[in-house]
């Protein structure tokens, strides 16, 4: 097992020395001085020669990206200086809100998309099974942002039961918190649901169709227990990869909906950033999230590993 | 991590046979239906200059945010103009966005893919990049590109292509690495056949199942993706519609213009669920081992 994770680390570097290339390239491919791009049009010549030095402009593009990569190593994304502070800073600052988005969206995805899944594989074929895939092939066919007006439309101007966008951090009271977040929780949450109930419901039929399923109905096992305790245990595996993935691609694909419910996190961040155009917090921004989304996907590769030995024993070959 | 997964799922299936003379059904039925919705956005994009009682920047200052009448069937915008004309353009827009993207991303995916399936170097320079490109989720790397090149129609092209490259180029090499070892592969080698002609000509034909299959997902993903970047301002420039700049544009009315969010909303979901119905349905028709099942991988 530590030889199989100190490979899949190792895997990891051409992966991110080419994320950290297109990140760069993305300021340099802008025409004009990138200095008076990153600082914006109402830089002083002094600014300008100051970062223009401070970010070695003067150097090959080369050198440019060592430089560049090493002040990253050591935590300094540069300045936004539009909002007068470290990149980093800012972004940290804008995390706790998506967190939260993400966590509870996850949670009412899950419990949706397994209860949904279950029930679709088995009745396959019936009734209750296409309606179950309908509404899943609908919910992967609606762009997130097209729900939640949607559900804007029906819950906070018509019946005027949730406020419209918004959002109260949780110092102020639990209920206050959620009473903001619940409407694009359900938005990001139905969404994951359909992704994760298509997942499920085939991993599921495709595991009901194992030798060892049959064993156990010869056995005379009764049909709840096959489904709940030989089929979903087996079936997990995949079902967790895409939970895994789909938490990842959460926290970084929330950008739209906080954009239309108004919610201060990571997505609103870039946003708001690219429409006053700082590239440092664009860059910055889009490189952290990346990075999470890598490790991530990192960590549910080595929690399968873990619960299957088939997958660590494929790598040792 | 997609190798491990499909250890799992490719298992030799008995069992499913009584269950496929009703899965090939109701794949037909899914075919069937993608294939109507497909017609009609087809058509709706192809005639929009015809459908469109209203000319789409014409502007009715009287009659700004009405609600849909015999005048105007979806009613008017912000600016008074005719929502329905717009849609109909949005359509037309989105599609040919979605057209343009998925053709080009497909070519160069095809080339890069069947490429680095038979050079071992190449496979290394280009799977490395593919990766690199695909840990980005792909929304972020569109924002990232058009953020770099401006808003401009062209370059949302520019940016859906590169971000969907990766996708096609891995789908392509591992079919086509299943397709080298064949017999008859060895047998052109063997009588002297070139590289060029082997790749593009002999593998090329025999992994358009796979390829068209997931053509028409990116091709679904495309859609959402430009609606997603215009939505947020990053998309196509304002006065040009596209379904997702109307949606932003609806977005601001929402409390009193409810017909500027719905109509074009209903056209993207008609599209992209026609996109993948039919995909679903192209892909049980084409290999019956994956019955009714979904292994689709996809982030948003």
């Amino acid at each position: 097992m530590g030889g199989y994770i100190i490979r899949r680390l190792l895997s990891l570097i051409p992966v991110l020395l080419v994320v950290a290339v297109v990140v760069f390239l993305i300021i340099h491919i802008t025409p004009g001085n990138p200095a008076m791009i990153i600082l914006g049009e109402g830089a002083t010549p002094e600014q300008i020669e100051e970062l223009n030095q401070k970010l070695g402009l003067d150097k090959p593009l080369i050198a440019q990206f060592f430089i560049w990569l090493a002040n990253i190593a050591q935590g300094d994304f540069g300045d936004s200086y539009f909002l007068g502070k470290p990149v980093l800073i800012a972004f940290l600052e804008n995390a706790g809100p998506t967190l939260s988005l993400a966590v509870l969206a996850q949670l009412i995805g899950v419990t949706i998309a397994l209860l949904f899944g279950i029930v679709a594989a088995k009745n396959q074929g019936r009734m209750k099974d296409d309606l179950i895939s309908g509404t899943s092939l609908i919910g992967i066919s609606i762009p997130s942002f097209l729900l939640g007006s949607f559900l804007i439309m029906i819950f906070a101007v018509q019946l005027k039961v949730l406020p419209v966008s918004g959002y109260a951090p949780l110092s102020q009271g639990i209920w206050e918190h959620l009473k903001y977040l619940i409407l694009p929780a359900i938005t990001l949450g139905t969404i994951q649901a359909a992704l994760i109930t298509r997942m499920t419901r085939s991993s599921l039929l495709d595991t009901l169709s194992e030798n060892f399923i049959k064993t156990a109905k010869a056995k005379g096992v009764s049909e709840r227990a096959i489904l709940l305790k030989h089929t979903l245990r087996v079936a997990f595996l995949p079902i967790l990869t895409v939970i895994g993935e789909s938490f990842a691609g959460l926290i970084t694909g929330a950008a739209v909906t906080e954009s239309l419910f108004n919610i201060p996190g990571l997505g609103q961040l870039i946003v708001a950033s690219i429409n006053r155009r700082d590239y440092a917090v664009i860059q910055g921004a889009v490189l952290m999230i990346t990075v999470v989304y890598v490790l991530m996907n990192l960590l549910v590769d080595l929690l399968y590993a873990v619960i299957d030995p088939r997958v660590r024993n494929s790598y040792q070959a | 991590m997609s190798e491990s997964t499909k250890v799992l799922v490719n298992k030799p299936i008995d069992f499913k046979k009584t269950i496929k003379k009703n899965s090939r059904f109701f794949s037909n039925r899914l075919l069937l239906t993608g294939s109507i919705l497909l017609v009609i956005t087809t058509f709706i994009g192809v005639f929009a200059s015809f459908l469109s009682p209203y000319e789409i920047l014409e502007i009715d200052p009287k009659n700004r945010l009405a609600a849909p009448s015999n005048a105007h069937w979806f009613g008017t915008d912000n600016f008074g103009r005719d929502v329905f004309s717009r849609t109909m353009y949005g359509v037309r827009i989105s599609l040919l966005i979605g057209v343009t993207v998925t053709l080009v991303a497909s070519v160069i995916g095809l080339t890069v893919g069947l490429l680095a399936s038979y050079y071992k170097l190449l496979d290394h320079i280009f799977m490395r990049i593919c990766d690199g490109l695909f840990a980005f989720p792909s929304i972020l790397l569109a924002i990232a590109i058009m953020s770099a090149l401006g808003p401009k129609s062209i370059n949302v092209i520019i940016a859906l292509v590169l971000v969907f490259i990766p996708s096609i180029a891995r789908i392509v090499r591992s079919a086509a690495l299943v397709v080298k070892e064949k017999v008859f592969i060895e047998a052109l080698q063997a009588q002297g056949a070139s590289s060029f002609r082997i790749l593009f000509l002999h593998i090329a034909p025999n992994i358009l199942a796979p390829l068209i299959v997931q053509v028409t997902f990116v091709f679904a993903v495309t859609i959402l993706t430009e609606a997603s970047l215009s939505f947020l301002g990053a998309g196509i420039p304002a006065p040009l519609p596209s379904l997702g700049n109307m949606l932003y544009d609806g977005k601001l009315a929402i409390y009193n213009a409810w017909w500027m969010t719905v109509f074009p909303g209903l056209f993207i979901i008609l599209i992209v669920l026609g996109l993948n119905l039919f995909g679903d349905g192209l892909r049980d028709h084409l290999d019956p081992k994956s019955k009714l099942s979904v292994k689709r991988r996809k982030r948003r």
